[in-house]
């Protein structure tokens, strides 16, 4: 009894044995950098963290085709290195020993990365599945590009500037050829201006009439009868 | 009686102004190339000897002609002789061939500005393509700043014939870009004479934080031990002291007319030969400076491409062999790659070609200048710094007030001529004067928006000054030591500063400047038969490199008549004024 069960294993693990390896038709290698990822939290790679893994290649089997069975046990990793880099397969459980197309599996895995990457707190860089494509995050694009508003608050400045300089001179140009012309105006007055000296207007002093000087007024009592 | 003609201010308005045009562009991207070229801290030498010999004599005859004359150079060379009124024309032709390319600089400048406040910096990264499977193919071939640059600032063509379309973007930033320089203008020496303060000294603000941060980057003590490091044996190399000689004869701006134009407005009192000496000092250091920053931030970079390159190697080894994370690094490099050679022969084979040879010293010599240096390698440099934002926009703040400071020189340069010519004054103001020659600098600029327009510019920047502004300067020369005559120029002088110039100055005036601006002439004239036809750097997107192609034929002929259209204004003006003489001379004889 115990020989045939040991047997049965042997057949079964040489089977897997011939599932999983470097190459094989519908595997995939996966290269985790972790150090490179987080420095001195590094966590050591360990059977634990297999085992999560094929946990979560269970669950991304399971998301993408919601009436897959997958299993844990249907997900064999193989060739694990001190990189740490190994292959893995998923194998079909209705189907005898036979894998899951690579075609399915990596669109599962494309379909849940975020969720992969999340659960080893590694990015799409640092946990590599060889072959499978990751989608580029789109770039950040606002409805109005950046540039274009730093581009129209300096241009309205610039306008705003050369429209007041614009303007001011204009009004100063006014105001000059307004005060030009109030001078002309005052020269001309000018020339016809009184000249005044010692506060009497030469004019009346130029009169041919004379002025009787009125200190020097003729008083007839003053002078002596002859 | 005329109107009185605007002055500066103060004196220190027009040391700014001088030192805001001479110190421009050329002094950030220009002189670290040479430095590096020709003997790094050994270039010096020549520098200086020519800053002596060529750079203050010529300086302080532009200055003292436009101080004395107190006109552009158009009535400044008509004064000093009637024969000579095609040297002032030429003069303001060269500035307006330069104001039209040169402005294009500080449109990319803006376009660098307005994309800074993003983060990430459009430059870190290559963009997804359109299935976002990959990186954009011509971005994946070549770095993301050579992209950002050839593709999305200059969405450039593959060859000169190609032309393309206008690209908008470009046009309003160019549009932009004049609408800023007039406003700098506008009112003549009023408003020029207060943005020079900002121009003129922010730079160096600027150039004082890059120094600091440049100083304290990790490796940024390699490029300036490499630069440094005197290699005294390019002494021996004549190309470097011509080199020296041109760098100082252009970077000081001469012969444009923009030196007489700014001194024009001086007091006639001004003591232009202090304000000569300090400007070129200025301009000199200044240059020395930012080759200090240039090579710090060089240094930094070629670092951390060096690390890049080593950690590539590193990864690929661990990749392909399957090693523990962390067991490789850059010091047990080289003893792990012997025993993988040994203990797995053909694999490492394969894997040979990729492992690419990292050297600090490669790194080093890949010597850059003009456009590649300030909007490549410069991005480069800051996308890698913490707080990029900040240190984009302090960049190309300066970047953009370097060019508007020399282009402050140029307008200057062609309005002074205009507004002094009593015709034109009379029917137009001076605030429609320089509209409409922005107006037209601006249309006819557009052309260098175009998706070729990156090789016009080139050819413009290569040829349109060069050999006609060594002409005119040495015209200059001869003409205020021998026609003016040198006794007549001197007693000027002490009339105006009060004390006679020293023998150096005479000597130098007379006899060693023009030597040296022949010897250059002769220099570039037989440089140019030499290589025969002449070649320019196209992109090629495939590549993801420059490749040389040959001009076509009608880029030849612009060149041409680029050259022809200012020198030709030399024997033209004397000959037309020959021929009016002539012509008044027998009206008066038939008359009388």
């Amino acid at each position: 009894m115990l020989r045939v069960l040991l047997l049965a294993f042997s057949v079964v693990a040489v089977a897997h044995a011939e599932l999983c390896k470097p190459d094989a038709q519908n595997a995939f290698k996966v290269r985790l950098s972790i150090k490179a990822a987080l420095g001195d939290n590094a966590y050591a790679w360990d059977a634990n963290e297999e085992y999560l893994f094929k946990a979560m290649v269970a669950f991304a089997m399971r998301r993408y085709s919601s009436k897959s069975t997958t299993q844990i046990s249907n997900v064999l990793l193989c060739n694990v290195t001190d990189r740490v880099s190994f292959w893995f397969v998923v194998t079909d459980s209705t189907k005898n020993v036979t894998t899951v197309p690579g075609s399915e599996v990596e669109a599962a895995i494309r379909m849940n990365r975020n969720r992969i990457n999340s659960a080893f707190l590694l990015n799409d860089k640092t946990l590599q599945f060889l072959e499978i494509s990751s989608t580029l995050s789109p770039p950040v694009e606002s409805s109005t590009p950046v540039w274009l508003t730093v581009f129209g608050v300096v241009l309205c400045l610039t306008v705003a500037g050369i429209v007041f300089l614009i303007v001011s001179g204009i009004q100063r140009h006014k105001k000059k050829s307004k005060e030009s012309s109030e001078t002309e105006n005052l020269e001309e007055k000018c020339e016809v201006t009184v000249t005044i000296e010692n506060g009497i207007p030469c004019e009346t002093l130029d009169s041919k009439a004379g002025h009787v000087n009125g200190v020097y007024a003729a008083d007839d009592e003053r002078f002596t009868s002859l | 009686m005329e109107k009185s003609r605007p002055l500066w201010d103060n004196p220190l308005q027009f040391v700014f102004a001088c030192i805001s045009y001479a110190v421009g562009l050329g002094n950030v991207w220009r002189f670290p190339y040479l430095c590096q070229m020709y003997g790094g801290g050994g270039f010096l030498i020549p520098y200086f000897i020519m800053l002596i010999v060529e750079g203050m004599p010529l300086l302080y005859l532009e200055l003292a002609v436009g101080q004395r004359m107190r006109r552009g150079s158009i009535g400044a060379w008509k004064t000093i002789s009637p024969y000579l009124c095609g040297v002032g024309v030429a003069s303001v032709v060269v500035s307006f061939f330069l104001s039209m390319y040169y402005n294009v600089i500080n449109a990319w400048a803006f376009w660098y500005l307005f994309h800074s406040f993003q983060d990430p910096l459009p430059w870190a990264s290559c963009p997804p393509n359109s299935n976002r499977t990959s990186y954009e193919a011509e971005c994946a071939r070549t770095s993301p700043t050579q992209y950002f640059w050839y593709r999305r600032t200059l969405n450039i063509a593959p060859s000169l014939e190609a032309s393309g379309g206008l690209q908008w973007e470009q046009a309003l930033c160019l549009t932009l870009a004049w609408l800023m320089v007039y406003l700098c203008i506008l009112r003549g020496t009023e408003s020029t004479g207060k943005v020079v303060y900002v121009t003129a000294s922010l730079p160096y603000c600027v150039l004082i934080i890059y120094l600091v941060r440049g100083l304290t980057l990790h490796g940024a003590v390699n490029g300036l031990i490499y630069m440094f490091t005197p290699k005294l044996e390019q002494l021996a190399n004549p190309k470097a002291w011509i080199s020296a000689a041109t760098q100082i004869f252009f970077s000081l701006g001469l012969g444009f007319g923009s030196l007489i134009a700014f001194a024009s407005y001086n007091k006639p009192s001004n003591n232009c030969e202090r304000h000569a000496v300090v400007v070129s000092l200025i301009n000199s250091a200044t240059s020395i400076f930012a080759s200090i920053v240039t090579f710090s931030i060089y240094g930094f970079k070629a670092t951390f491409n060096y690390e890049s390159c080593i950690n590539k190697v590193i990864l690929l080894l661990t990749n392909a062999f399957d090693l523990e994370e962390g067991s490789l690094t850059a010091d047990t490099l080289g003893a792990v790659r012997a025993r993988l050679a040994a203990a797995h022969p053909h694999q490492y084979a394969e894997l040979l070609p990729q492992l690419k040879n990292c050297s600090l010293e490669a790194e080093l010599d890949t010597a850059v200048q003009g456009t590649g240096l300030a909007f490549i390698v410069y991005s480069e440099a800051i996308k890698n710094m913490e707080v990029p934002q900040l240190y984009s926009v302090l960049y190309f703040t300066m970047l953009l007030m370097l060019g508007i400071g020399s282009m402050l020189g140029n307008t200057a340069a062609i309005l002074t001529p205009l507004t002094d010519s009593k015709f034109i004054a009379t029917h137009l103001p001076k605030e429609v004067i320089s509209g409409l020659v922005c107006f037209i600098n601006c249309i006819i600029g557009l052309t260098f928006t175009m998706e070729a327009g990156n090789y016009w510019f080139d050819i413009f920047n290569d040829y349109a000054a060069t050999l006609s502004l060594l002409l005119i300067v040495l015209v200059e020369t001869i003409a205020v030591c021998y026609i003016y005559g040198i006794r007549r120029f001197e007693k000027d002088l002490q009339t105006m500063i009060g004390h006679k110039p020293s023998w150096y100055w005479k000597i130098m005036w007379a006899f060693a400047s023009p030597l040296l601006i022949i010897s250059l002439f002769i220099f570039y004239i037989t440089d140019y038969i030499l290589t025969g036809t002449l070649q320019y750097q196209a992109w090629d997107a495939t590549q993801g490199q420059l490749v040389m192609k040959d001009y076509p034929g009608y880029a030849l002929a612009v060149i041409g008549l680029l050259v022809a259209t200012s020198t030709m204004c030399i024997p033209l003006g004397a000959l037309v004024t020959f021929i009016s003489r002539r012509l008044k001379r027998e009206n008066i004889s038939t008359v009388a």
